[in-house]
């Protein structure tokens, strides 16, 4: 039988799976299915320079209406997958329609967590652009806004809310802005700044309930706005992989191929549970490169090629002037090196874990991340003098 | 709306017409030419949209920021002096015509 490839959802995953499998030569059919009715277009731009208004929505499509039809891809957009058939090999749409498959790959992504106190059915999310959207025409009007959660995407959303001149204040639970994934001395120059440009933190601060404008924590402060958004985590797009009996736990268990507990079924980006070899562990990543790198990686395996899945994991976010690069992952260090000038906002930060280095975020000095990049990947540790001394050239170490 | 002759790195020649203000990164992508990745988006946060400028043109461009210099560095193939990021320049009227080769790898 021939090979049909189907993706479910065209977000950073689906689409590079569909562009690589032509790249890579496959000539036979493929469905390319999202339930949104916008072309494929990138997220991360929705919370910097599409909501700024520095980038057009034709600016963030991932590719002209054109090359999808150029390419024999089979975009069928606004089409929702309510069901999995995987012994018919078949997927089903809400309305009862079957696509029928040799071979598919779930990039469903991540939805959004929602708060569920009382009050909170106001609240918006940032994760589609039917939500930047509608972000963006509140966003005119307010005057007074407030964001549920310090990490990347509030964070961000509470910067470009600032440079539109509105009274904007930052609720986050924890002790630090994005204190899951970041050391003090990074997370104390994003506090600093945000608050010299006027934003209000509240730290350790727990959203109790949200009552006529007003968010009340749970320690008794009282925040008004006239417009709330919150930025609180996401959860893995899993229903359909769950429903059909396929192996999940905090996403689709995937092997080194992408594939699932189901031989052609693979799954691929946010929604996809892996052991990563930077991690030392099995995890999801949430990121441009986790997604387009298992698309390639399931895209290889479709075809015949085995090339586990090895990528050294990287992320960014923009925040003023602040622009952050994280290489590799830092969870688990047991001490970290500088190199540059902290004051200056214009640094790195190496983190080891048994001397050995396993992660680089660099703040405003882009030649150390792309540099980290190719150290973790050959893995190789400087030491401590050659990180410390910028008259070091770290691509030296790289032979 | 000023055109923009691409050059595919197996030499393969596209002239396109891009309207004002896109970039040169933006270009490449919309009209699937070969070569170009652009994983960030065009946040100048991942240098996959490495081009090479042809070199009358050098002195049209808008001035590089020391960010994108710092990216270049860092680019998988090598950096010449008409090395920019694609998504770093944005076509004009003066542009009109330019000619955009792209790299082997990113
Ligand atoms: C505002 C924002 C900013 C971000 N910023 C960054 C950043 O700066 N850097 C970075 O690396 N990452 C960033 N990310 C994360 C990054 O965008 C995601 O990791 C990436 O989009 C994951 O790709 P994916 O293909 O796994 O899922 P997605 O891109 O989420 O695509 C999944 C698609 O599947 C569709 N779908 C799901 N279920 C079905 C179904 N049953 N039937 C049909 N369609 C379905 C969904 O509607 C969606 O369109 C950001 C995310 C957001 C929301
Ligand atoms: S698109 Fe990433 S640096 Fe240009």
């Amino acid at each position: 039988m021939s090979v049909k490839v189907v993706i479910i959802g065209a977000g950073h995953g689906g689409v590079q799976a569909a562009a690589s499998l032509r790249e890579e030569g496959f000539e036979g059919e493929m469905v390319l299915i999202s339930e949104e009715n916008d072309l494929p277009y990138q997220k991360p731009p929705l919370s910097k320079g599409y909501l700024q208004g520095k980038q057009s929505e034709e600016a963030i499509l991932f590719r002209s209406p054109h090359f999808f039809q150029n390419h024999q891809i089979d975009l069928r957009l606004g089409v929702n997958i309510a069901q999995l058939d995987t012994e018919g090999q078949l997927v089903i749409t809400k309305e009862g329609e079957t696509i029928d498959y040799t071979h598919l790959i779930l990039a469903t992504g991540a939805t959004n967590r929602k708060l569920t106190m009382e009050g909170a059915a106001d609240v918006l999310y940032l994760r589609t652009l039917a939500d930047a959207k509608a972000i963006a025409h509140r966003l005119d009007t307010a005057r007074k806004i407030a964001i549920i959660g310090g990490g990347f995407i509030g964070l961000e959303l509470a910067a470009l809310a600032q440079e539109k001149c509105k009274e904007v204040s930052v609720i986050e639970a924890q002790s630090r802005l994005m204190e899951r994934v970041l050391p003090a001395v990074i997370s104390d120059v994003f506090q600093k700044t945000h608050e010299e440009c006027g934003v209000q933190v509240h730290l350790n601060a727990l959203t109790k309930s949200i009552e006529n404008h007003c968010i009340i924590t749970k320690e008794g402060k009282k925040i008004e706005a006239d417009l709330i958004l919150a930025g609180i985590g996401v959860i893995p797009e899993t229903s359909l992989a769950e429903e059909a009996g396929i192996a999940c736990e905090n996403g689709i268990l995937v092997n080194e191929f992408q594939q699932t507990s189901v031989a052609n079924i693979y799954a691929i980006g946010d929604c996809a549970n892996h052991y990563n070899a930077f991690a030392q562990k099995r995890i999801r990543l949430e990121s441009v490169q986790n997604a387009v790198d298992q698309a390639k990686t399931a895209v290889n395996h479709v075809l015949g090629k085995t090339q586990p899945y090895h990528a050294v994991p990287w992320f960014w976010t923009n925040q003023y002037h602040l622009k952050l690069q994280m290489a590799g992952i830092s969870a688990g260090f047991d001490r970290y090196v500088l190199r540059g000038d902290v004051d200056a906002d214009k640094f790195s930060v190496y983190y080891f874990q048994e001397n050995r280095l396993i992660a680089v975020d660099s703040l405003n000095r882009p030649a150390d991340h792309l540099n980290a990049r190719k150290l973790l990947a050959a893995q190789i540790s400087p030491t401590d003098a050659q990180i410390g001394d910028l008259n070091v050239n770290l691509n030296q170490l790289l032979g | 709306m000023p055109k923009v002759i691409y050059i595919e790195n197996n030499g393969t020649e596209h002239q396109v017409d891009l309207p004002l203000g896109a970039t040169l990164m933006e270009g490449a992508v919309q009209n699937d030419i070969k070569g170009i990745v652009a994983e960030c988006g065009g946040s100048c946060m991942c240098a996959t949209c490495h081009i090479y400028v042809d070199e009358q043109f050098m002195g049209l461009l808008p001035e590089m920021e020391e960010e994108e210099n710092e990216m270049l560095e860092g680019a998988t193939a090598e950096r010449m002096s008409n090395s920019r990021l694609g998504c770093q320049v944005r076509i004009s009227n003066k542009l009109d015509g330019v000619i955009v080769r792209i790299p082997e790898k990113q």
